[in-house]
Order: structure tokens, then C-alpha cells, then sequence
């Protein structure tokens, strides 16, 4: 495969949310602010792509009975990272993300990437395959965000964009409306995917 | 505030579901719950691993993080004693009732991956609750995700023959369905309020 190749593949045609059903949870949780999803996506982005290239630099140094935990051990690395750099820059986001920065290490996109991919594959493919997978989560996040955030606060990116006429969807803030719109782009998805096929 | 460790046993199953309201633990939710019985092990594993590493890792934060100033070592801290643990309890089942270690099968090792359980250990630190607050979210937050899984399998096992958009087999319809029970259990939240 090329370079290429690997980044759409990571991050379209086997989208670990739609295709794979992974790492839901956070793509479930920050979505109410557009501004949060951004900022995972991107935590998620550099956890994904740092921890695929280290685990496939260092592939051949692991037995395989404690592999899972020497990853976890250097996934969970990155994301302190992440979030000290939240803490130290954006302590107001960093806050409202709550202790989802520090989940993503139990995201199982990260774990599953590892799995499958760098631990067979080059440093480099690995790391593009990792920013494929990252950009293919943060634009489902990014898309389910777009909507709550519209008709839920009648803003995006915090900026008002509806006047003062509209009624706030109070329902788009809150949990359930998260279940029903990854559902609802599932679906969407997966329907135009199979036309395709017949 | 201070309140009592039996209000966030309640709250954490019901008002402020770990999974319904905060979506942790989703993809063994996901992906277990075709049949109750599997769920139901596995239900009761992640309880009690969740009551225990709550209490374990509430120790290990306030008596050796905080004193030692390494608070920021927290996650990868938390994550080994979550995997210690995990396998401790499986080696234990193992041993004593070698049944049931079957019937888990390898739900057990997956529990190490169920954000959830991590989670509860960050909300307790985050929302600084004393040590009998911990282990009494900690095991409400276990029951209430037992009884989200096991409600999620019961209509999943109704379901199976009837008719489904092609699109939404599968996952999709499991979402919506959770969507709904989401949706009842807003219903509780007038009840107690803990954050």
C-alpha cells in the first residue's frame, strides 16, 4: 500500500467510528460544543499518530504477554502530555473536558490501531495511519458536533448564529440526542455505502 | 456540600448513569450485549472491579500521589492498578471457581480496556469525594451500567427477527435503542442530584 492509500484508508473507508463502532464513548460525550470536539480531536490526532509511530519503533523489544500493557503504558505517556498542555494553555477547555482528555487512553481506537496496524507495520506507515484514523474520528466528532451545537445553543464554535427568535433545542445538549445522531449517521453512511456496492 | 455516600449510590445508578449520561464504557457495551446472560457476567465483573479499583485507587492517589507531588502521573498510576487488578481477579476466579472464569471468558481481560472503569476513578478525584463516597460511586456507577447492559441485551434478544432498516442492523439500531433508555432515564433526574 502507499502512503496514500493507508491515510484514506484509516480514515474513510475503515473509519474506526462508523465502520468499527470504536472510541464512541468521547466521540458520544464532547460533542454538545464544537469547540470541545475540535480540541479531543486534535488530543486524540497527536495520541494516535505519536503513539503508533513509538509502538512500531519498538515492535520487536516487546513480548508478546505483556504487549498490551507496555502499550497502554506509552498510549497513557502521550495523553499525559496532552493534558498538561491543555492544563497550561486552555485551562478553560481543559475543564469543561473533564477527565475525558485523560479516557483517551482507554479509546479504543488507539488500542485497536496498535493492534492492528503498528504492530505490524513500519514507524512511518504507522504514524500515517495513526493521523488517518485521528482525522477520520475528529471529522465524525466535528460533524455530530456541527449539529448539537447549532440547534442545541444556536451557535457554532460559540460565535451566535441563529438570533434571538430561535428556540433552543435543550434535548441536543443533552445525552440521548448523542445516541440517536451517531446512530442517525451510521445509518446515512451505511446507506450510501451500499448503493455504491449495488 | 457533603453528601452521603448512600445519595451518590443512587445517583450513579440512576440519575447519572455512567453509561447513559456519561458514555463511558460503550464498546464492550456494544458489543456483549447480544444475549442477557453474557451480559449479566460480565455486568457483575465490571461492578465488582469498579467498587474495588475505586477504593484502591483512592488510596493510592491520596496517600502516595498527593504526598509525593506526582499527581500528573495519575492516569498511568491508575491504569496499572486498574490491569494488576483485572488480572489478580481473574486469576482468583480462576482458582476458586473455575466455572464461572469460563463462562467470562474474555470479557475478564476486556474489562482493563472498559473506559468506564477508569473513568469512575477521574470523576471521583475530579468531584473530590472522600473515601466512602468513592466506593459507593464506584459500585452504583458498576450496578447502573450492569443494569443499562442488561436492559440494552433484554430488547436486543426481543428484536433479533424483527424487521430493521439495512442500514441501521447492528450498531445502529443498538444506539437508538440506548438513545431511548437515555431518554427514560432523563426521566429519574429530578430525583437526586450529584453533579
Amino acid at each position: 500500500m502507499t502512503k496514500k492509500e493507508i491515510f484514506i484508508t484509516s480514515a474513510f473507508t475503515e473509519n474506526s467510528v462508523w465502520k468499527q463502532i470504536l472510541g464512541i464513548c468521547s466521540a458520544l460525550a464532547v460533542t454538545n460544543l464544537l469547540m470541545n470536539s475540535l480540541v479531543m480531536g486534535l488530543g486524540v490526532i497527536f495520541t494516535l499518530a505519536l503513539s503508533g509511530f513509538t509502538i512500531s519503533v519498538i515492535r520487536d523489544f516487546i513480548p508478546k504477554r505483556v504487549r498490551m500493557m507496555v502499550q497502554t503504558l506509552i498510549i497513557a505517556s502521550y495523553v499525559i502530555i496532552v493534558d498538561l498542555f491543555l492544563k497550561a494553555y486552555y485551562p478553560e477547555i481543559s475543564k469543561s473536558l473533564g477527565p475525558y482528555v485523560g479516557l483517551i487512553i482507554t479509546n479504543c481506537i488507539i488500542m485497536g490501531r496498535a493492534e492492528a496496524f503498528a504492530g505490524k507495520n513500519s514507524p512511518l506507515d504507522s504514524m500515517i495511519d495513526g493521523i488517518g484514523a485521528g482525522i477520520g474520528y475528529t471529522i465524525v466528532l466535528l460533524v455530530i458536533a456541527f449539529i448539537r451545537e447549532l440547534f442545541g445553543f444556536g451557535t457554532l464554535f460559540g460565535f451566535r448564529v441563529l438570533g434571538d427568535w430561535w428556540t433552543k433545542w435543550s434535548i441536543m445538549v443533552m445525552a440521548p440526542s448523542a445516541f440517536f445522531m451517531l446512530a442517525i449517521l451510521i445509518w446515512f453512511i451505511n446507506s450510501k455505502t451500499d448503493q455504491k456496492k449495488g | 456540600m457533603e453528601l452521603s455516600p448512600f445519595i451518590i449510590f443512587v445517583a450513579a445508578i440512576f440519575t447519572s448513569n455512567i453509561l447513559l449520561t456519561n458514555f463511558l464504557g460503550m464498546c464492550s457495551f456494544l458489543s456483549v450485549s447480544k444475549e442477557v446472560e453474557s451480559s449479566l457476567g460480565l455486568g457483575f465483573a465490571v461492578v465488582f472491579v469498579m467498587t474495588l479499583t475505586s477504593a484502591i485507587n483512592y488510596v493510592v492517589y491520596h496517600y502516595i500521589l498527593v504526598p509525593l507531588d506526582i499527581i500528573y502521573l495519575q492516569y498511568i498510576i491508575f491504569i496499572i492498578v486498574i490491569a494488576a487488578f483485572v488480572q489478580l481477579t481473574e486469576m482468583v476466579v480462576e482458582r476458586f471457581s473455575p466455572l464461572l472464569y469460563y463462562s467470562l471468558g474474555i470479557f475478564l481481560p476486556l474489562i482493563t480496556v472498559n473506559c468506564a472503569i477508569l473513568g469512575v476513578s477521574l470523576f471521583m478525584i475530579i468531584r473530590q469525594y472522600t473515601f466512602l463516597q468513592s466506593v459507593a460511586f464506584g459500585a452504583g456507577a458498576g450496578l447502573g451500567w450492569l443494569l443499562a447492559i442488561l436492559a440494552l441485551a433484554g430488547i436486543r434478544q426481543k428484536i433479533k427477527d424483527k424487521y430493521i432498516p439495512q442500514g441501521l442492523v447492528g450498531a445502529g439500531i443498538s444506539l437508538i435503542t440506548t438513545g431511548i433508555m437515555a431518554l427514560a432515564f432523563v426521566g429519574f433526574s429530578g430525583v437526586v442530584v450529584i453533579q
